[in-house]
């Protein structure tokens, strides 16, 4: 059994409500950081943990926090990034559904490190439900003097609010965030200037994921020490994970960070294994915006090391034979899933979710959408894959902001290590016009008929 | 601040964008823009036609940068070096640049107004041997009236966003924008007949692209056949120099005048661009230049053709006089090679 931070109350009866949240131990750390510490000893109590954003970059979060502009004088705001939309990816809602007290409590000692006087929860649209408990436990809150003026009597004033988007990917990403909560259009800022110094109206703002948030208050009360011996290197403390598709036992697990990837696949206490006797054909570790993984490259790494939960673990091996761990959504395949279809339904995503502000992105992810169409419904010809490869690795680096990238990646992993496929998808059409053709011939019975 | 770009050293002022460097450079190593506008201010970084290589950071930091950066956004630094025109990479990634805004755009030079003073035209000039590849149907989106001076076809929209940091900055208010997003994205005045500002007719000249274009101009004339001549007029609005586009004796259309990088140098208000259409209106100054290899200098009075070009026609779909064959025939020569030969 691991250690638990952030799901260890998540399931005490009544956790939602604030008087059982506070009786279990709830508010403890605003009370300490309030009372005991000082802001800058908050930013290095982050620091020493290597707590690293969970929205999928990793970017340590107290390094984040030291730049912020303090000496500009103007007023500084912490917006907590609920707008969690990534395909296969449900960590958030968990936390802010069932102990939404606890991304409070996290938001209000962040920005009395960050000296921030008013603070938003920037949620999606979707999250409506969440939205309304989350105002209710923020309603709570400000009833017993966590938040308002003059917090528990040390002279710190804190506003926090919940914003509803209006259900955009894009606004997940920080600067298209800040722009859709001063009430614009959701399109990405061209950086430098960086939201630490120019965001909220161009006033400091920092950006963080609601589960890094969330772990704020353990570390408050245990020290950033203690938190870094949980996990391994630089990857420290626990992660959520949202597992879905072909599992026994799919959710939101936490796990500490280094466990294997073996372990967390196939130990009863985790997924526990593939959902029925199908073999395992591909995995995406973090998020639809990762590459995807053939099962050589699950296990061990390139280099035939164990592949661990980690950062570093799944980013062995760079684009070409590792992934990433991003915001943790474990999607598993098993040898009836179709990678062609997949990957189109990927992009349909990503094409749908485009904010169209700059060109690669705009075009290039509608033309690798219909010419994936095309494929997976039997029109491919044999030059189309060639052409998408080309056309992602012209998305790729080239866009503001990381949607080109994340739009790009998956085409370009399902090409790298799914090809046969692709081709299979173009040479025999008549082969694929069922939905579930690789239910009665995986591709293992088929390979023979791409070597003729 | 010194700033190398493609070998050429400058010595520039701090803030100044690496763009701004490489047009003071001028020659192969300035990048083509489509969004960048240096008269509208947070106006660029959106095309992605600019991208230059950062071989060296700067002074302090001396690393390169991974990905390649937009010029016109992008601060020069103390001892930057910087690849334009001499990097493969950045070659390659305008091409595909040019590509995706070329895919979903409707190709309708020969009945588009803007035709011959076209960004997007140019642009797709200097990328030789292009062969489509886009198969698929493009996305079309039915056209909208936005008032009585200016006509959006925004199919032809390659969403450059100036149009709309123009009527941020320059008029009172801005009543169009952008709706929908990705490759659906369009321009759109949302309510008919709306954009009825002093300033409006700017927003033609701004765009890059044939959406925007001059109503009371349409059809009227290809712009290579007609006359531009530089006057003025006492203006109580704004300075009053423009240029008139005549043939014969008739005012076809009056835009502001623009500069070698295609931006126009004073806007105009709109009674100087629509309600005056007579000569008699105007102090002529004389014949417009253009600095841009474009072709529309190919009835320009200023310059003369070059003895040692040939000009080819093919005889066969032009018959007629010789002397109006060349007339009408493209050069196929950079205009810099000319001015060489002379």
């Amino acid at each position: 059994m691991g250690k638990k931070i952030l799901t260890e109350k998540i399931n005490i009866p009544g956790i939602r409500e604030y008087d059982v949240y506070r009786q279990n131990g709830g508010y403890q750390s605003v009370e300490k950081a309030l009372k005991e510490m000082t802001p800058e000893q908050l930013v290095e109590s982050v620091k020493a943990s290597g707590l690293r954003g969970r929205g999928g970059a990793g970017f340590p979060v107290g390094l984040k926090w030291s730049f912020i502009d303090k000496k500009s004088g103007k007023p500084r705001h912490l917006l907590v990034n609920a707008d969690e939309s990534e395909p296969g990816t449900f960590k958030d809602r968990y936390l802010m559904e069932f102990i939404p007290h606890l991304l409070i409590e996290g938001a209000i000692v962040s920005s009395f490190a960050l000296e921030a006087n008013l603070s938003y929860i920037y949620i999606r649209g979707e999250y409506m439900f969440v939205f309304k408990i989350l105002e209710k436990a923020i309603k709570e809150a400000y009833a017993n003097g966590w938040l308002g003026k003059n917090i528990l009597g040390t002279g710190y004033d804190l506003d926090l609010y919940v914003h509803c988007g209006a259900g955009a990917y894009i606004c997940g990403e920080e600067t298209a965030q800040i722009e859709s909560l001063e009430g614009k259009r959701g399109n990405p800022r061209i950086k430098p200037p960086f939201p630490a110094v120019s965001g909220l109206w161009n006033e400091p703002t920092v950006v963080n994921n609601v589960e890094s948030i969330a772990s704020i208050p353990w570390i408050t009360l245990n020290s950033g020490e203690e938190y870094a011996k949980i996990g391994i290197g630089r990857s420290t403390g626990t992660k959520l994970i949202s597992a879905s598709g072909h599992i026994k036992n799919p959710g939101v697990y936490e796990i500490e960070m280094g466990m294997t990837v073996d372990e967390f696949m196939n130990s009863d206490e985790y997924l526990g294994g593939m959902i029925d006797d199908r073999p395992l054909k591909a995995l995406i570790p973090g998020g639809s915006s990762v590459q995807i993984l053939p099962p050589q490259y699950i296990f061990k790494t390139a280099n035939g090391e164990d592949r661990l939960m980690s950062y570093e673990s799944w980013a062995d091996g760079g684009p070409v034979t590792g992934s990433s761990l991003g915001s943790g959504g474990f999607i598993v395949y098993n040898d009836t899933a179709c990678i062609v279809r997949n990957t189109w339904n990927l992009s349909r995503f990503y094409h749908h979710e485009s904010c169209g502000q700059c060109s690669p992105c705009r075009e290039g992810t509608g033309w690798m959408e219909k010419i994936l169409y095309r494929i997976e419904h039997g029109q491919g010809t044999e030059e189309d894959v060639d052409l998408l490869w080309d056309i992602q690795s012209h998305i790729e680096g080239n866009t503001i902001c990381p949607l080109g990238d994340a739009a790009a990646w998956p085409v370009a992993a399902a090409i790298r290590h799914f090809r046969e496929e692709f081709e299979y998808h173009i040479r025999f059409p008549e082969k694929i016009k069922d939905r579930n053709h690789f239910r009665e011939q995986p591709m293992e019975k088929v390979r023979q008929l791409l070597a003729k | 601040m010194k700033i190398t770009i493609d070998g050429h050293t400058i010595e520039v002022e701090p803030g100044t964008t690496v763009l701004q460097a490489a047009r003071m450079i001028g020659g192969a190593s300035v990048p083509p823009t489509m969004c960048y506008y240096s008269k509208l201010k947070d106006c660029g970084g959106k095309c992605r036609c600019c991208l230059v290589e950062v071989t060296k950071g700067s002074e302090r930091d001396p690393r390169p940068m991974p990905k390649l950066q937009p010029s016109c956004v992008t601060g020069a630094q103390d001892g930057m070096e910087v690849l334009s025109g001499n990097s493969q990479r950045v070659l390659d990634a305008r091409k595909a640049v040019t590509e995706f805004l070329l895919i979903n755009h409707p190709l309708d030079c020969p009945v588009c107004d803007q035709a011959g003073e076209c960004n997007l035209q140019d642009l797709a000039m200097t990328n030789k041997e292009f062969t489509s590849r886009f198969k698929e149907q493009k996305v079309t989106t039915p056209s909208e009236d936005i008032g009585p001076y200016i006509s959006l076809n925004k199919n032809r929209c390659i969403l450059c966003y100036r149009c709309v940091k123009l009527a941020e900055q320059l008029t009172p208010d801005r009543v169009h924008g952008v709706l929908y997003r990705g490759d659906h994205a369009e321009i759109s005045a949302y309510i008919h007949n709306s954009i009825d500002s002093d300033f409006s007719g700017n927003m033609i000249d701004v765009c890059p692209v044939g959406a925007l274009t001059d109503r009371t101009f349409r059809f009227q004339s290809r712009v290579w056949f007609t006359k531009k001549i530089n006057a003025h007029r006492d203006c109580p609005h704004c300075t009053g120099k423009v240029v008139l586009w005549t043939f014969g004796n008739d005012v076809l259309r009056v835009t502001a005048r623009k500069d070698e990088f295609s931006e126009v140098e004073d806007f105009i208000c709109n009674e100087c661009r629509f309600d005056h259409k007579k000569k008699e209106d105007w102090v002529v100054e004389g014949p417009h230049k253009f600095g841009k290899n474009s072709v529309l200098n190919i009835n320009n009075n200023a310059l003369a053709a070059p003895k040692d070009v040939e000009i080819q026609t093919e005889k066969l779909t032009l018959a007629g006089r010789d002397v109006d064959r060349k007339k009408i025939s493209m050069r196929d020569v950079p205009i810099e090679q000319i001015e060489e030969n002379k």
